[in-house]
């Protein structure tokens, strides 16, 4: 065999110089698998967000699960009351990281007009909550929209910070950038032994 | 149907269940619905319910809740029940005053079984007891919840919304902690 240059055919077709950060983010923004949580007349929306009219599959969020072992996006959709918060604090603890929660409609929100003894009034008091959609219900071309945010979120996200911790400056090179920059990947990572529902 | 037949209507029921209760210690008038009304004492619920089933025919229940009038007051809670009469197409409702804050009549879930979950509901929201009643427990809201909603005195955005859920997840994080420790 002679020898094989990476510009000749295949190769030249076939490899593309990138940082690891922004393929490992590329593949999670475009691969969100939901936990829909239908809690009330949101669930309607996202349901029909999930259908063909407006086809969530067009942004690779289309395949819901209804297990969080297998979700990495945690809709709650509608009035959370009390009685339901600690089911859903339990599904949010078996989804496995990286996870990311969106809040969907005024009542998951804030408690909406549901200002009662019986109704979490915003479910960041007991979750931590990456993207807020506003609306009674919100439409659910407003939906989509929050989950695009959510993607250029997840694009800034430092998933490799870990693997390459040991190497000095690799991501700031000496001028602080990375500790400007928002940066999910050390909010989330956790040290030996820290407790659940430390993230809130 | 006509004012005209309604009327009819109301006035048999009222003269029907007059008669029948005519033995016990109760009024009878109609409501300004048009339902036969029987006004009674508390202690008296029972008795009355129990003529009206098996002499009344009124093999139906519809209704079982209570009226907090306002804190405070001598005659706070009022009873409400509501039967039904398939046999003679006739609905009837008794009230009864109850006195104190924290009121307790006789069940009739030993007349009409299904009375079981109003029961519940009505101690669950108002506080109200059921002498007799096998499984009065809370029906809407959790477990430990230590306030009834319904009441007057009860604030809309409630006392300590979240003390529940606070509590289960200090449990859960300790048990979490120790199962940690013990690795």
């Amino acid at each position: 065999m002679g020898q094989v240059s990476l510009t000749d055919a295949p190769f030249s077709e076939s490899f593309a110089a990138t940082n690891l950060d922004w393929v490992v983010n590329w593949a999670r923004k475009n691969s969100l698998w939901p936990m829909p949580l239908g809690l009330s007349c949101c669930g309607i929306e996202l349901m029909a967000m999930f259908g063909p009219k407006f086809d969530l599959a067009r942004f690779g969020a289309e395949a819901a699960r209804f297990t969080p072992r297998q979700c990495d996006l945690l809709v709650v959709a509608g009035t959370l009351t009390w009685k339901m918060a600690q089911a859903v604090r339990l599904v949010y603890d078996q989804m496995p990281e990286p996870k990311w929660v969106m809040s969907m409609g005024v009542c998951a929100s804030t408690g909406g007009m549901y200002d009662t003894y019986s109704v979490v009034q915003g479910i960041d008091s007991i979750l931590p909550v990456d993207v807020y959609v506003p609306g009674c219900p919100p439409r659910p071309d407003a939906v989509i929209d929050s989950i695009i945010k959510l993607q250029d979120r997840i694009q800034l996200e430092r998933p490799t910070r870990d693997l390459l911790e040991g190497i000095p400056d690799y991501h700031d090179m000496g001028t602080g950038a990375a500790e400007r920059q928002p940066n999910r990947a050390v909010i989330q990572k956790k040290k030996p032994g820290a407790l659940i529902g430390d993230d809130i | 149907m006509t004012d005209e037949n309604n009327e009819v209507a109301e006035n048999a029921t009222q003269t029907r269940v007059s008669e029948l209760l005519s033995s016990l210690e109760c009024t009878v008038t109609c409501a300004y619905d048009g339902m036969a009304s029987v006004q009674c004492a508390p202690e008296l619920i029972h008795a009355i319910c129990a003529k009206l089933k098996t002499e009344g025919g009124f093999e139906g229940n519809t209704l079982v809740t209570a009226i907090d009038h306002g804190a405070g007051l001598e005659q706070r809670f009022e009873m409400v029940y509501q039967f039904l009469s398939m046999e003679h197409t006739q609905r009837v409702r008794v009230r009864a005053m109850t006195t104190g804050d924290d009121p307790e009549v006789d069940t009739i879930t030993d007349l009409w079984p299904g009375t079981a979950f109003s029961e519940r509901e009505c101690f669950d929201l108002l506080g109200v007891r059921f002498a007799g009643h096998e499984n009065l427990r809370r029906i809407l809201m959790p477990e430990g919840f230590e306030h009834h909603p319904l009441r007057k005195d009860f604030p809309h955005i409630g006392i300590e919304p979240d003390k529940l859920y606070q509590k289960w997840d200090e449990e859960r994080r300790s048990a979490f902690a120790e199962k940690e420790a013990g690795k």
